[in-house]
């Protein structure tokens, strides 16, 4: 099967539109029984209490918001490469839910950190990478806007997403390079995790739903930037036929 | 199953506040983001309609 056959487009177009459903459906499914796992079965945290189920939210939110910036590095790695449309187109539809999952993360961590360490806010290293994060995601989509001409838009802010790629694995070690008042990571690759077995499964299936949702609302987007930005070729006028 | 009663669920051991403000605000996030998606969508099938009976005309 030659996969670059989806790069086109008009061929990515019909194939997104069934990945949307399909992982919309999904997403929807896992987010119930995450969150039936997460609200209801799992038990009380013997020391942080009932607060500690914010993380079911808050992990997930935070890991999308660094994947998403990988992912929008990459795309844009590629399009500055090989001149590639899609892949530009990828990396803007990215953007906006990268950002939504970095405020949720700062968001839910204020709502967690206020009656676990006594404040919304601290300077911490894990705090500050995290927000410096969402000036990141917020530089590239309004540097997108400010340039008219939409290749010219996409090259620079696919090199401020490359450039601003470095500010991740700063985000994720910063709880070992310094000493943070952010808990280390209660999930790794390298440990056995520390949590117990029924709230981990909770959150890596809320994990996975947040993934899938990233997904689906991405591509969704990509499908309204391939219509915006094609608008003048003749394959979008036989859209109406297929669909 | 933690919780004898839906009081109790919703107080969540006094970090109701805390707890529910965290999982309201990414349900708000995600609902607006999904619809807005919807409406953009939903606007530029219009809009290519409105130009296919333009052109039959």
């Amino acid at each position: 099967m030659n996969w670059f056959k989806y790069a086109a487009p008009q061929r990515f177009y019909p194939l997104a539109g069934i990945l949307v459903t399909w992982c919309s459906v999904l997403a929807t499914l896992l987010a119930i029984v995450g969150l039936t796992i997460g609200l209801l079965i799992a038990p009380t945290d013997f020391q942080q209490g009932e607060s500690y189920r914010i993380i079911f939210i808050h992990v997930p939110a935070s890991w999308m918001s660094m994947v998403i910036f990988v992912a929008m590095a990459f795309w844009s790695a590629i399009g500055l490469a090989f001149n590639a449309r899609l892949a530009f187109m990828l990396a803007r539809a990215l953007a906006p839910t990268g950002a939504l999952m970095c405020f949720l993360a700062l968001w839910t961590g204020a709502l967690w950190g206020k009656p676990t360490w006594g404040a919304w806010w601290v300077w911490d290293a894990r705090l500050t990478s995290e927000l410096i994060l969402l000036f990141l995601y917020i530089g590239y989509l309004a540097l997108h806007s400010t340039i008219q001409d939409t290749r010219r838009a996409d090259r620079a802010a696919g090199l401020l997403a490359l450039v601003g790629v470095v500010n991740v694995p700063i985000i994720y070690f910063s709880v070992k390079w310094w000493n943070t008042l952010h808990q280390g990571a209660s999930v790794s690759v390298s440990a056995a995790p520390r949590m117990a077995s029924i709230m981990l499964i909770g959150m890596l299936i809320m994990a996975i739903a947040f993934w899938l949702y990233a997904i689906a609302t991405a591509l969704a987007r990509t499908r309204i930037l391939i219509r915006e930005r094609e608008a003048q070729s003749a394959w979008i006028d036989s859209l109406e036929e297929q669909t | 199953m933690n919780w004898n009663s839906v009081s109790e669920f919703i107080h969540m051991g006094g970090y109701g506040l805390y707890v529910w403000g965290s999982y309201a605000m990414v349900a708000a996030v995600m609902i607006l983001e999904v619809w807005q998606l919807r409406s953009r969508a939903r606007a530029q099938d219009a809009a290519s309609l409105l130009t296919q009976d333009g052109e039959n005309v």
